[in-house]
């Protein structure tokens, strides 16, 4: 598989004695699918083809039905992510409050569409809907780290926390 | 259980979490070690409280004072003032607007005092990671009731009697849900709480699952006695990974006390509990993709019926309440059915948690009595709006929901008087937004949400509401055209009538309900190409203000475009044909010179 990103995060064979491990855990467990893939997906970062084949053998069933899932819901992802992730916040109570104006300034800050990675493999940036904290609002996330009240005059400060590494 | 003469009860729910919570907490923590309370003083974490705007907020007991907007600076004061020598810190205490003496304790101040909390009876005031205190408020006994005192029968009559219904949505009655599962064939069956919590702008299981997770746990078993069931699954979007953590401690716990499990208080009866984590898929929320889900399937509804109640996880007969809805019970059980029909309207029993959010001063969550208008909600409870801004409309139900303007405040809320303003309860988010907000741009807001999350799987939903949002992309950037309000009324009523799920059926709803209030938006920007509340970008005009402008320059200079001239100390101008309507300058002016027309 050509790796065409710029991106650290590397399929090792670390990651798939994991991945093995983890399948074990959930063997004869009807419906663990999403789980199992939740969980290969913390360890890697990302769901690469040759895991969603590991997976589709392990647990017995069809490749088709892996790639099924995998596609259906947002918060997997078959693309490995920057090093450090930002989440911005489009709920509806974040939006009220100038949740656009804030990706629009990240998007330009960073070259990035949401979806995607900056070049350095730095930053990652994605679009959820509400992260339960819309009181208070605009919402952004680093990594695990919470930003409220979030304005465009702000996200330089919070963006430059991480630069070191 | 140790001793201790005061609980430091710190917020750690979402909002607090936002604001630091997390170093005021530390910060007392090792204040508390240095004077020597470590022994005296219990520092603990709780789930939302409720007043998220004034976050990080602390509750110490049991004096119930209340501080609020803390830094870390301020607990050495705490400690070292109302920990040691019981002086409460007023610089830290809440100020009521209008209220001349500063209130300490938490349950008079006006936020609390006009709440009624059922379902959030112990969020916010007991630590969520200890079983213990659970228990000490009553829990786990409204299950050692139902096994020792009650039959299945009972169970359900009390909570048909309750008069009790859905808090996930469509307001379903409960009581006549379990009996239906109960009757139904089929071996075994399931018990499933639904905390999906797909409407964006919503918080309220959040805070149940974070602040109070056994009184879910607690309740589930309960309705596994009433239908004959031993399992349950809880299915939580994986958005909330602390929700997760507090239910897998919850069900750890429960089980080393054997309160889940085998045997349950020696009587023989069996429940367990397994959380199963959602992928992102705002459509898993519906009860039949929810249970494909659980499955490990692509989260696609299904035609119903067969409803749950006979084919549901697995085929097998299975009951799907959400959290709040099950929070309820076991004050039901340990109160009775006529107490809590005693509370809310005709047809809509008991309270309601909504969680408020946008432009309203008290953000956070607020549980009343079904009936309570939407005016003491917003204004009475929320604060109203910020910044002197002026009220324009309350979003309820999410993108299934619609709007509720001005003129319709007074309205009692329960489930019906909302169906008649062309809205609905939905989960309980209450988005308020005021007059910089556009009405046909809140609609496409909410139409871009369902189309993103549609699961394509019928036509209707997946092409009909591409159609309507690109009419909509029309109107918002000035290319509207007579006919384009027929036509978004023409595409709403066939995706209704068609669509498979309850997410395509509602989808056209908040085009619906702001084209009933707010037609005159819609025509603005469509003739006159004008946005009136002055947000949607592309019919901006952004002018200077002579009378204003004191000819700074600074607009000039962080124009990225070039489109601001003008002599120092002169009235600056735009040249609108340059203009590429960034907003910089209008954030930049110091004086307020810079107006969008
Ligand atoms: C598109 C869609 C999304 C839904 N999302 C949720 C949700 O996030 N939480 C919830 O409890 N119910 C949700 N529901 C309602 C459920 O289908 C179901 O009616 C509910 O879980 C039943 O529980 P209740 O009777 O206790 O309300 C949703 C329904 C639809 C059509
Ligand atoms: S209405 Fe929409 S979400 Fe529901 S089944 Fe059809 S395409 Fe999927
Ligand atoms: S920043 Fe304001 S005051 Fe200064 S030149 Fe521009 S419009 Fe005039
Ligand atoms: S809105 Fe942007 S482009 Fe237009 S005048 Fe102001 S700063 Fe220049
Ligand atoms: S809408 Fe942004 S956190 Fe809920
Ligand atoms: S999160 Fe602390 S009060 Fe809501």
């Amino acid at each position: 598989m050509s790796n065409s990103c710029s991106c650290h995060a590397q399929l090792t064979p670390d990651h798939l004695a994991e991945v093995d491990r983890i399948l074990e855990s959930y063997r004869g467990q009807p419906g663990s699918l999403i789980q199992v893939l939740h969980k290969a997906q913390n360890v890697i970062g990302y769901l690469p083809r040759e895991v969603q084949v590991k997976v589709a053998e392990k647990l017995d069933v069809p490749l088709t039905r892996v790639y099924g899932v995998v596609s259906f819901y947002s918060l997997f992802t078959t693309k490995p992510k920057g090093r450090h992730k930002i989440h911005v916040c489009a709920g509806t109570a974040c939006y009220v409050r100038g949740a656009n104006q804030l990706l629009n300034k990240l998007e330009e800050d960073l070259q990035v569409k949401p979806g995607d990675t900056t070049e350095d493999g730095k930053f990652s940036v994605d679009v959820v809907r509400c992260l339960g904290a819309c009181g208070l609002g605009p919402v952004v996330t680093v990594d695990d780290d919470v930003y409220g009240r979030v304005h465009t005059g702000k996200l330089a400060d919070i963006l430059s926390k991480y630069d070191k590494e | 259980m140790e001793m201790y003469r005061s609980h430091v009860l710190v917020c750690a729910g979402a909002g607090c979490i936002s604001s630091a919570c997390k170093a005021v907490q530390s910060a007392l923590q090792e204040n508390i070690d240095q004077y020597g309370l470590a022994k005296e003083v219990k520092v603990v974490e709780t789930g939302c409280m409720g007043p998220c705007d004034l976050g990080p907020v602390v509750m110490i007991f049991p004096d119930g004072v209340f501080y609020r907007k803390l830094k870390p600076e301020d607990a050495a004061e705490i400690v070292s003032e109302h920990l040691l020598k019981g002086k409460v810190v007023t610089r830290l205490l809440h100020r009521q607007p209008g209220d001349p003496d500063q209130v300490t304790s938490f349950d008079q101040l006006d936020f609390f005092k006009r709440q009624t909390r059922i379902a959030l009876r112990n969020t916010g005031i007991i630590n969520p990671e200890s079983v213990e205190e659970y228990i000490a408020r009553d829990g786990y006994r409204a299950l050692g009731k139902v096994l020792s005192q009650m039959t299945p029968q009972q169970v359900v009559d009390t909570i048909k009697g309750s008069g009790l219904r859905g808090r996930g949505g469509a307001g379903f009655p409960t009581g006549l849900k379990w009996e239906l599962t109960a009757r139904a064939a089929g071996n075994p069956k399931y018990v499933v709480c639904n905390a999906d919590e797909g409407d964006p702008g919503a918080f309220m299981d959040r805070s149940i699952l974070e602040g109070d997770p056994h009184s879910v746990l607690e309740a589930m078993a309960i309705c596994g006695y009433a239908i004959g069931s031993s399992k349950g699954y809880i299915y939580v979007r994986a958005e909330y990974p602390l929700a997760v953590e507090r239910l897998e401690t919850a069900i750890s716990k429960a089980r080393e006390y054997g309160l889940m499990g085998e045997n349950i208080f020696g009587t023989g009866f069996n429940f367990d509990v397994e959380i199963r984590v959602g992928a992102g898929a705002f459509v898993c929320g519906e009860e039949t993709a929810l249970l494909a889900s659980i499955e490990g399937k692509r989260g696609e509804p299904r035609p119903k019926p067969p409803f749950p109640a006979q084919e549901g996880l697995w085929g097998k007969p299975t009951v799907i309440n959400n959290v709040e809805t099950f929070a309820n019970i076991p004050p039901i059980i340990l109160n009775g059915a006529e107490w809590f029909a005693s509370i809310g309207t005709e047809k809509s029993k008991g309270t309601k948690v909504f969680a408020l959010a946008g432009k309203v001063n008290n953000t956070g969550l607020v549980e009343v009595p079904m009936g309570t208008t939407l005016r003491e909600i917003i204004f009475e409870i929320g604060g109203g709006i910020p910044g002197g801004k002026k009220f324009k409309a309350v979003q309820t139900g999410g993108p299934s929901g619609g709007c509720i303007p001005e003129e319709y405040l007074d309205t009692p809320v329960d489930y019906e008087s909302l169906t008649k303003l062309g809205t609905i309860m939905g989960s309980g988010g209450m988005i308020i937004v005021d007059e910089d907000t556009c009405m046909v741009d809140l609609a496409k807001f909410f139409l871009e949400f369902v189309q993103e999350e549609s699961c394509g799987k019928c036509s209707p939903c997946r092409i009909g509401t591409k159609r309507m949002l690109e009419i909509l992309n029309r109107i918002t950037s000035g290319q509207g055209r007579e006919g384009d309000i027929e036509l978004l009324e023409e595409l709403s009523r066939g995706i209704k009538d068609s669509a498979l799920c309850g997410l395509g059926q509602t989808a056209p709803n908040p085009v619906l309900s702001t084209l009933r209030y707010f037609r005159h938006e819609y025509e603005a920007h469509i003739r006159d190409k004008k946005c009136p509340a002055g947000a949607c970008r592309d019919l901006l005009t952004y002018y200077i203000n002579p009378e204003l402008c004191r000819g700074c320059g600074l607009c000039a200079k962080e124009c990225p475009a070039g489109a601001i001239t003008g002599d120092k100390k002169k009235p600056h101008v735009i040249d609108a044909a340059k203009c590429v309507k960034c907003g910089t300058c209008e954030q930049k002016c110091k004086f307020n010179a810079i107006i969008t027309v």
